[in-house]
This record gives structure tokens, C-alpha cells and sequence, in this order.
């Protein structure tokens, strides 16, 4: 694909839904950047956690962004659709 | 206490309490590594799909079974997580949706 979105994941490393997500991803053989914000301390953690709640108010995870889309949660239907692969 | 043995623990609790864990074990056993993980790390069984700042205090409503799973599974059979659902739920009587986030976002550090 000429056009992927920029796809990034933040997630937590012991979230089944994050997983789930990732694992969507990776089936549809979308490239993607991710963050588990868990195992993260200090300014970096602080720096990630603005990004989510920008993205995301409730801050709650997995949060996805696939290009301007953000998807709260792990809903199939929506990512596919937001990957234009629906 | 390894998963199968918490898995064997929570569900003879929780079960005569309606709670029942969803029938995908697999998903559950990973969450269930999660708990274990989180006891490991922050000393008290954080939610596996939730950011515990580590603080058991600022954590108190997160320490599974949290405090919004009654209201989730009421709502919508299933907790956050998806890791305790109703009977509904597990009989596919009713649709299965991701858990919108109840807890407040000041609390997330």
C-alpha cells in the first residue's frame, strides 16, 4: 500500500485488548508504532501520557491512532474500517 | 501462585457471585498473568488492562475485582477488561462490546 496511515498503539503489556489490537494490526500486515506506557517512568511516561489524553480524555487503553482516526478500545470493525481494509 | 491456581481461587469466589469469567480461557489466563505480574510489581493486583500508578491508595479502585466491574457487568455484561461477564454474556445472549472507561482520568498517573 502506496498510502498507509501512520499508525501508532499505546498500550499497556498486560492488557488482553491492547494484545488483541496489536494482533489485528500485525494480521493485516499494517506497519505500526507502539508504546507500552506500563513499563515507561518519569518525563517519558509523563510526555506519553499528554499524547493519550490528547488523543484520548478518558486515557484509557488501548488507544490507537491510525492516521487522524483515534480508536478507544479494541473494535475490530472500527480499526479495519479506519484501515480502509473493512 | 501460578495462573491455574488463581484461576481455580477466583473463580470459586466470584462464580457464586454471579461473576463469571469469560469463557475464552486463554484470554483469561493472560489477563490473569497480568494480575500476577502487577502483584509482583506494585504489591497489590492492579487491573491488567488499566495504568496503576502504583500508589495502593490512588489504586484502591482498580484492585481487581475494581470497583466499577458491578456497574460494567450490570450495563453491559462484561468488566472493562472482559475478564468477569455475566451468564448472558458467556451464552452469547447478548452483544459483546468494548467497555467504555468509567474510571476518572485524574486518577491516571
Amino acid at each position: 500500500m502506496a498510502d498507509e496511515p501512520d499508525v501508532k498503539v499505546y498500550a499497556l503489556s498486560t492488557c488482553g485488548h491492547c494484545k488483541n489490537a496489536k494482533k489485528l494490526l500485525d494480521e493485516c500486515n499494517v506497519s505500526y508504532d507502539s508504546v507500552e506506557v506500563d513499563l515507561l517512568s518519569g518525563d517519558q511516561r509523563q510526555a506519553i501520557l499528554e499524547e493519550v489524553k490528547e488523543l484520548n480524555p478518558r486515557c484509557s487503553f488501548p488507544t490507537i491512532r491510525i492516521g487522524e482516526k483515534v480508536i478507544v478500545g479494541y473494535k475490530e470493525d472500527e480499526i479495519k474500517e479506519a484501515l480502509g481494509i473493512s | 501462585m501460578n495462573v491455574e491456581e488463581l484461576y481455580e481461587k477466583l473463580r470459586s469466589i466470584q462464580e457464586p457471585k454471579g461473576y463469571y469469567f469469560n469463557k475464552d480461557k486463554g484470554f483469561v489466563y493472560e489477563l490473569l498473568r497480568g494480575l500476577l505480574e502487577n502483584k509482583e510489581r506494585y504489591g497489590y493486583m492492579a487491573c491488567p488492562c488499566r495504568l496503576a500508578s502504583g500508589d495502593r491508595e490512588n489504586d484502591a479502585d482498580i484492585v481487581c475485582p475494581c470497583a466499577y466491574r458491578e456497574p460494567d457487568v450490570r450495563e453491559y455484561g462484561a468488566c472493562f477488561c472482559h475478564l468477569y461477564v455475566s451468564k448472558d454474556w458467556n451464552e452469547d445472549k447478548i452483544p459483546h462490546v468494548a467497555v467504555p472507561e468509567r474510571r476518572p482520568p485524574e486518577k491516571i498517573k
